[in-house]
């Protein structure tokens, strides 16, 4: 599958592939604001979903008793994890687009997939704070410290490369999804790069489902071009990913 | 004793917060069922439920329009057949492999290959599928569609492969040794103690794998759009174009469909099948995973 | 002689099990309080008690009054309770840390920020911990490095920066070996000077020679308290004998 890609698309990268904007002419259209539109996507998402995903893990790992409530949410997010991307899209339609008239733009974008991907990351992180021995609580805690202050101190510290190997493999996620971004409206021929969280934007997978949609050869070879751009992003995330995590566990020894 | 007070209001503040963090999972459901439901009960409005349900027609944006959701349905289902056909039997074998039979070495690279194959775009899929896949279908079956089934399967069933094989695995991994050790003891040969004590011990867990990795098919969207087709048609020929479920959603938020509009609202009519389809899914295959959960300690 | 802790009719459970029956004691000041008696007997249950450790447990609650330095404990909070009442675990429990950092989380989170004085709480406390010519070259590194006595007298140093009052043993050395064991023997016997020591143990010798008072459970129940020599010596009590002399536990 690889070789298939890099077969009809290496010859497509370019710097100037990189550098421009997509057209009708193949010879001439690149990536550059779909390229832009995935890297702001990706950061508005990181930073609303990592630390509302970290607040719920702490939450139902450190904080939530066994009540029916936690016991609701719990399986409610198991449940969520399992719900198709584009069912995210329609919400994300409903209640962004039009219910909070965020119109089709990179905010509305970067909230559907916070809520796309928060599930995964919860779940994440609460398996890296599973992890951290109960004894550094109780320690803690005979000091004299507040429950925040054990886990602030000692758990967060403890559990933080777990964490962040779980949030860079969702982040990657949500990058690669094509489905709730058409379906928010994401454009797929723009010509510009997104100045605000409010303009309108294109991403890398949506730009590739564009151009593998048309029929003319020139643009599969694009949209093999902008699949090598697009793995060489989620490759280089997940080799941090996996770095973090070898690391990781090469200092722990309780 | 004021630190300690201002200490405690702290304490519960950031516990409110954090209980707040963990309730936008359960608003998110929530959200998603309520405009579900709302839209589609406007839909329903329009056109009765009972032909939705039971028609055998789907043409929204053609005149007379049809509303038959059973077409949508017959084409998702094709496809979930089709990659249960290729990834059910595939995986299992792989996890069998993996979990039974695999030295370590091997293990090292086949686990991050399937990681891998795990986190690629479903849209490069579709991508594979179209550039692929189909043509090499239609060098051996003539007069393929060029949307055909039979291609988004095949990709479909490679996409939920590392799902059915890492679930699985686990599944036979959590098979104590010692169920192992006393059936080698009587003399059985590997592949007996596999078949006969690993794979029926772990029956449930791959169950709920496979209920899992359906779900997941049913839900799967780029590959499907890009390479089955926009036909919505009772057919069970997979060499012809087909349409899903999800693929008709794109297509019609792809189009310029006006805000409010009936056609508009059949997006959450059909997202509001898919979601109870897979939600009964996910649910079951939860169920399955824990009721029958053999205890070992 | 004072009475600084001091249980009436404590009742415990785990759920719906009943952990201690009736459990009435009386601690004294500077001395060293064993307690013994086998697996489950509730030991670990009482003295986790004594600092509300067990409110960490959801399925736990108690019955009974539980009184320290005159006041009952659910009169304060219970990390002012935790900081007055020190407790050293089964097995050593440092923080994934530097030595430095372990101790001076605790004076930190009392509010103390000036450098100097928390170079000389450090320094101090591990003096106390009759660590500090082992490790004071050495106080940026790992905690995790040292060896399982090290750790464990990391652990009572680190307890005895926040200056308690009464410090708490849960068995600590269980996982020890004899060197180290008797190590933490002397500093105990050190310590109480200073301290109120309660231990949980069940190294019957370890009682009789560490300790000044003895306590015997059986079953949640508090058998015997006396005395250490003449609760080894003459036991009042039948069952008390009998695990002493190793008939059973």
């Amino acid at each position: 599958m690889l070789w298939d890609a890099w077969d009809k698309g290496a010859d497509w990268l370019s710097i100037k592939f990189l550098t421009s904007f997509p057209s009708r002419f193949p010879e001439e259209a690149g990536i550059k604001s779909a390229l832009m539109g995935s890297i702001w996507l990706m950061v508005l998402t990181a930073i609303m979903s990592i630390p509302m995903g970290i607040g719920s893990a702490v939450y139902l790992e450190e904080y939530a008793r066994k009540s029916i409530l936690t016991q609701l949410i719990e399986l409610n997010i198991s449940n969520l994890a399992g719900v198709p991307s584009i069912v995210y899209g329609i919400l994300g339609l409903a209640l962004f687009v039009r219910g909070l008239n965020m119109e089709r733009s990179l905010i509305s974008g970067a909230l559907t997939l916070t809520l796309l991907i928060l599930p995964i990351i919860i779940i994440s992180s609460r398996e890296a704070i599973r992890a951290v021995p109960s004894s550094i609580r109780d320690a803690s805690y005979a000091l004299g410290a507040t429950k925040w202050q054990t886990i602030s101190y000692h758990v967060l510290p403890a559990a933080i490369p777990g964490i962040l190997t779980g949030n860079i493999l969702a982040l990657s996620r949500a990058i690669g999804e094509a489905a709730p971004l058409l379906m928010i409206g994401a454009l797929t021929f723009i010509a510009f790069t997104p100045e605000s969280i409010f303009d309108p934007f294109t991403a890398l997978p949506i730009q590739i489902f564009n151009w593998a949609s048309r029929p003319q050869a020139e643009f599969q070879y694009l949209a093999a071009a902008a699949i090598l751009v697009l793995l060489a992003l989620l490759m280089t995330m997940n080799a941090a990913a996996i770095i973090i995590r070898n690391k990781y566990q090469k200092n722990l020894k309780w | 004793m004021d630190r300690l007070r201002i200490q405690r209001i702290r304490e519960l503040a950031i516990e409110k917060t954090l209980f707040l963090c963990a309730l936008v999972s359960v608003l998110t459901t929530m959200g998603i069922v309520l405009v579900l439901v709302f839209e589609t009960l406007s839909f329903f409005e329009e056109v009765p439920i009972l032909e939705f349900l039971t028609g055998t027609t789907w043409a929204p944006s053609f005149r007379p329009q049809h509303f038959g959701v059973l077409p949508l349905i017959n084409g998702t289902l094709m496809i979930a057949l089709g990659a249960a056909v290729i990834a059910l039997p595939l995986g299992i074998a792989s996890a069998i492999y993996l979990s039974e039979y695999a030295k370590p070495g091997v293990k090292a690279v086949v686990k991050p290959v399937l990681e891998i194959l795990a986190g690629i775009p479903t849209v490069v899929y579709g991508y594979f599928a179209i550039s692929f896949i189909t043509p090499l279908i239609r060098e051996v079956v003539p007069g393929t569609n060029i949307f055909n089934a039979a291609s988004a399967s095949i990709v479909v069933g490679i996409m939920i492969l590392p799902m059915v094989s890492s679930l699985s695995e686990d599944a036979m991994r959590s098979v104590p040794g010692a169920l192992r050790e006393g059936a080698y003891a009587l003399g059985s040969t590997k592949f007996d103690v596999s078949t006969k004590i690993v794979v029926p011990a772990a029956l449930s867990g791959i169950i709920a794998s496979f209920i899992l990795a359906i779900s997941r098919a049913i839900g799967e969207t780029m590959a499907v759009t890009l390479a089955a087709g926009a036909t919505a048609k009772m057919t069970l020929n997979f060499f012809e174009s087909i349409q899903t479920m999800t693929a008709y959603i794109v297509q019609v938020s792809l189009g310029d469909t006006p805000y409010g509009s009936i056609e508009y609202r059949t997006i959450f009519a059909v997202g509001a099948v898919l979601f109870v389809m897979t939600f009964i899914m996910n649910i079951a295959s939860m169920w399955i995973k824990n009721r029958y959960r053999e205890v070992y300690t | 002689m004072t009475t600084v802790i001091k249980t009436i009719n404590l009742n415990a459970w785990y759920g719906e099990k009943l952990a201690l029956i009736d459990v009435n004691t009386e601690i004294e000041e500077n001395k060293i309080t064993a307690i013994i008696g086998p697996s489950g007997c509730g030991k670990s249950t009482f003295i986790r008690c004594l600092n509300r450790m067990n409110d960490l447990v959801d399925i736990f609650r108690y019955e009974g009054e539980i009184i320290v330095d005159n006041i009952n404990i659910n009169d304060i909070e219970p990390e002012a309770l935790r900081k007055n009442v020190g407790m050293v675990f089964q097995k050593p429990n440092p923080f994934p840390k530097s030595i430095y950092d372990n101790i001076a989380f605790g004076p930190k989170i009392q509010g103390v920020k000036d450098k100097g004085e928390l170079d000389s709480i450090v320094e101090q406390s591990l003096k106390k911990a009759a660590l500090w010519d082992e490790v004071k070259d050495r106080l940026k590194d790992s905690a995790l490095g040292l060896s399982g006595g090290q750790q464990q007298r990391l652990c009572i140093a680190r307890t005895v920066a926040v200056e308690p009052e009464i410090i708490l043993f849960d068995e600590p050395c269980s996982a020890l070996d004899p060197i180290s064991t008797s190590k933490i023997e002397d500093l105990m016997i050190e310590l109480k000077k200073k301290y109120t020591i309660v231990i949980v143990t069940h190294n019957m010798q370890q009682a009789a020679r560490a300790s000044d008072y003895t306590a015997f459970f059986l079953d949640g129940k508090l058998i015997e308290f006396g005395d250490t020599k003449q609760l080894f010596r003459k036991p009042v009590e039948k069952s008390t004998e009998d695990y002493i002399i190793g008939r059973f536990g």
